[in-house]
């Protein structure tokens, strides 16, 4: 059941300031079911809101009888929340399913964004292989966070071996279903990001500054 | 079990679905934040009457579409319209990135912006 009925945050919408004038984003991406909107529901300032991209593919040699003049669209739903950071600055944070027919869904909440957050149920790993290998390949920086379901215990090592994941990526544990937990994940990232946007910065102060 | 290798290309993807969106779309990014400069006038489509209301305070392109239950690429279209009538201006984001999009990755100012927001909630 979703919990959406105990939630007591207006159901009504909720503007931002008048000064609001920075969106940033985060997006969240998992395999089906593994924490991805509890987790954007757990820092949210709104109920998460759900809605969804369409993106017309060419058809050629896709077997699909609703095809029109060699075109078929697909559509996927995403969900979202927000956290206001200051007067000006608001945060959007996106879950997105992870599986691989999604991808050009990613290509557009990656264009743009601060980084990623990849949610992995240790029971079912190989659900995020895919989610991973796009990230790299669009060079967007992220973190793993292990959303325990209380399945066997792994060590850090083995899920690291499991997914592949360089010793400089970030891989922490969290409770999608804690506020605290769920900060903490965000926070990681942005760490994350600042320590890797400080390297790049210093590099080119020294190319120009020899 | 373990993750398999890179070497298959996913810019396959790219070339059998004819690539990715066009730039018209991309002229309001799922979070830039639409404000009205104008009352709806009458006779408007009520779909542009919905979002100058909507967008008396800064609202983001995403929340327009979940609000209008329509698709973001639908809700991006209509705000083209309703910029190029001059009836709302577009706050677009800042990552302070050297590059848009890609792999430049956002300012430290930004960032540091971004952590005291987070740790103050
Ligand atoms: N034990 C445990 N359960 C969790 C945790 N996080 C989420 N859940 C539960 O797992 C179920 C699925 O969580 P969702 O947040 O809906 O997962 P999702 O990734 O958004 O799922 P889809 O959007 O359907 O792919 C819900 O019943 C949650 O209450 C966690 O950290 N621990
Ligand atoms: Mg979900």
């Amino acid at each position: 059941m979703d919990s959406a009925t105990s939630d007591r945050r207006p159901a009504e919408r909720t503007p931002l300031s008048r000064s609001a004038d920075n969106g940033l984003k985060i997006v969240i991406v998992g395999g089906f079911g593994v924490g991805k909107t509890t987790l954007v529901r757990s820092v949210s300032d709104i109920r998460p809101l759900n809605t969804e991209e369409v993106m017309t593919q060419a058809g050629e040699g896709i077997d699909d009888p609703s095809a029109v003049r060699g075109k078929t669209s697909t559509t996927v739903a995403f969900d979202f929340g927000r956290i206001g950071l200051d007067e000006r600055t608001v945060l959007y944070l996106f879950g997105a399913p992870g599986q691989e027919r999604f991808w050009f869904l990613w290509d557009r909440l990656f264009a743009g964004t601060l980084g990623a957050v990849v949610l992995v149920d240790t029971r079912r790993l190989a659900d995020s292989w895919y989610a991973i290998d796009r990230l790299e390949h669009h060079g967007t920086p992220f973190i793993v966070a292990r959303n325990d379901f209380g399945g066997p215990a792994h060590t850090g090592e083995q899920v690291r071996d499991a997914l592949d994941l360089p010793a400089h990526i970030p891989l922490i544990n969290c409770d999608a279903r804690s506020r605290e937990s769920s900060k903490a994940v965000l926070i990681t990232l942005v760490e994350h990001l600042h320590a890797l946007s400080s390297a790049q910065e210093s590099a080119a102060a020294q190319e120009t500054h020899p | 079990m373990s993750r398999p290798g890179r070497d298959e290309d996913p810019d396959r993807l790219y070339i059998v679905t004819g690539g990715r969106s066009r730039a018209d779309t991309d002229a309001f990014d799922l979070v830039t934040l639409v404000v009205a400069e104008s009352e709806p006038a009458l006779g408007m489509q009520s779909e542009h009457v919905k979002i100058l209301r909507m967008a008396e305070r800064p609202t983001a392109v995403v929340e327009i579409a979940a609000e209008l239950r329509l698709p973001v690429s639908v809700v991006r279209i209509l705000l083209g319209d309703l910029l190029a009538l001059g009836r709302i201006t577009a706050r677009h984001p800042r990552t302070g990135a050297a590059r848009a999009g890609g792999s430049s990755l956002p300012a430290t100012d930004i960032l540091e912006q971004v952590l005291v927001g987070l740790r103050n909630l």
